[in-house]
């Protein structure tokens, strides 16, 4: 049985309660956070390429060739809707309402279905992974199966994946999915495999007017660097502090 | 002064010991052996990624047998494209050389993909006709090469 008093002393428990205090404020104030993150590779890294997209809407004709590509390039399953790559067509009508679409991820190519006469602006928005710096995934991944290559590229290990799906959630640009038959997460891997071999990926390949530019942002003479230089560039959900590396050029208010 | 611990207390110091060396003990085995060399993830990984066959030969890839119709595509306004982008993956007629290997576009559905009028479609980047009307009951093949569009057939 204890026989020790409990303590009763007023002034020692609020002298220990606020050094504790203290201290935290202290230390949290030392290490500060920051308030937007700034697409920068991390220090220490500087050799080798680090993968960025272009994407410009002003070029995208909606042909849905990189969609099909993606497909037979990295074996995805045709038949569910599941995409890694897709295609939406926005279409503003003169009444103000916005009509997206999206038939088959644009696989299959695109038909207007709102008539000229209602139309006010219509485009096509590819869309992909982002391959984001400071991705959501790659945080929320209970084991460490998703993560970011030293190339800049979010990859996913097929082998540590056990399909929880935290990852699914996470993405704000909704492009990762479950493969069907392996049961683990698929996504975009900006075609690792042929990069690796210095060609480009499927995508970016097929697309007939060059809306899709891909490139090393550590090369100051890329396209890619032109590119973000020359036009005005936006990411998606920039609110979300993502680090997206896939730009827009012309990139309309619908979409955001 | 002397302090008397409890003997509770040393018990669960005791346990807490033993939990933490299984603990470790364990995570030697089931950590994969790559894992924490580039980061939180399987290092091994990357290769795994880069060891997946190719479907798409790229565009320099048909250079080297099909010279002269690459000469033509050059001269008009199809020259910004890749092959495969009309006829598909074509890494497998690359290896076998079988013309059966690889898809020869044909119809006019094909051609309007990309043609077909649609108020998304920007004019400059694309010429755009309306399928359903232009030349009806003919296949595009018939007036325009695909690798010269421009200089008609007919």
């Amino acid at each position: 049985m204890g026989t020790t008093k409990i303590r009763t002393n007023r002034r020692e428990f609020l002298r220990s309660t606020a050094t504790a205090a203290g201290g935290l404020f202290t230390f949290f104030w030392l290490q500060p956070t920051k308030a937007f993150i700034l697409v920068s590779r991390e220090e220490g890294v500087t050799e080798g390429p680090w993968y960025g997209i272009g994407i410009d809407i002003e070029k995208c004709i909606g042909c849905g060739k990189c969609a099909a590509a993606c497909k037979d390039e990295n074996d995805v399953p045709k038949d569910p809707f599941f995409f890694r790559n897709w295609v939406e067509q926005y279409t503003v009508k003169k009444d103000g309402s916005v009509v997206i679409e999206s038939p088959n991820g644009g696989m299959d190519g695109f038909t207007q279905s709102v008539p000229d006469d209602q139309v006010f602006k219509s485009f096509f928005v590819p869309k992909m992974c982002n391959h984001c710096q400071t991705s959501p995934c790659v945080q929320v991944c209970p084991i460490g199966a998703t993560y970011d290559s030293p190339e800049g590229v979010v990859l996913v290990d097929e082998e540590s994946c056990m399909g929880c799906r935290y990852c699914v959630q996470a993405c704000p640009y909704g492009c990762r999915y479950i493969h069907p038959k392996k049961n683990v997460v698929d996504k975009c891997t900006l075609c690792y495999h042929r990069i690796k071999k210095d060609l480009i990926p499927a995508c970016f390949e097929v697309c007939p007017t060059g809306a899709r530019i891909f490139g090393d942002l550590n090369d100051k003479n890329s396209e890619l660097i032109r590119f973000l230089g020359e036009k005005n560039v936006q990411v998606l959900k920039a609110h979300l502090n993502t680090g997206s590396k896939l730009y827009y050029h012309s990139l309309s208010m619908e979409v955001l | 002064m002397k302090i008397k611990i409890p003997p509770q207390i040393n018990r669960l110091v005791l346990l807490f010991i033993l939990v933490t060396g299984l603990f470790l003990i364990v995570r030697q085995f089931l950590i994969p052996d790559t894992f924490g060399d580039l980061g939180h993830y399987r290092a091994a990984s990357l290769e795994d990624n880069s060891d997946i066959p190719l479907n798409f030969a790229g565009g320099a890839a048909c250079f080297d047998c099909h010279e002269d119709i690459f000469d033509l595509k050059e001269q008009d306004l199809h020259s910004g494209l890749s092959c495969e982008t009309c006829h598909g993956p074509g890494q497998a007629h690359v290896n076998s050389m079988e013309a059966s290997d690889i898809f020869i576009p044909t119809g006019r559905e094909y051609c309007g993909r990309c043609h077909d009028k649609n108020a998304a479609r920007p004019t400059d980047y694309v010429m755009q006709v309306d399928v359903s009307t232009h030349n009806e009951g003919l296949d595009c093949n018939e007036c325009h090469n695909a690798h010269q569009p421009w200089e008609l057939l007919r």
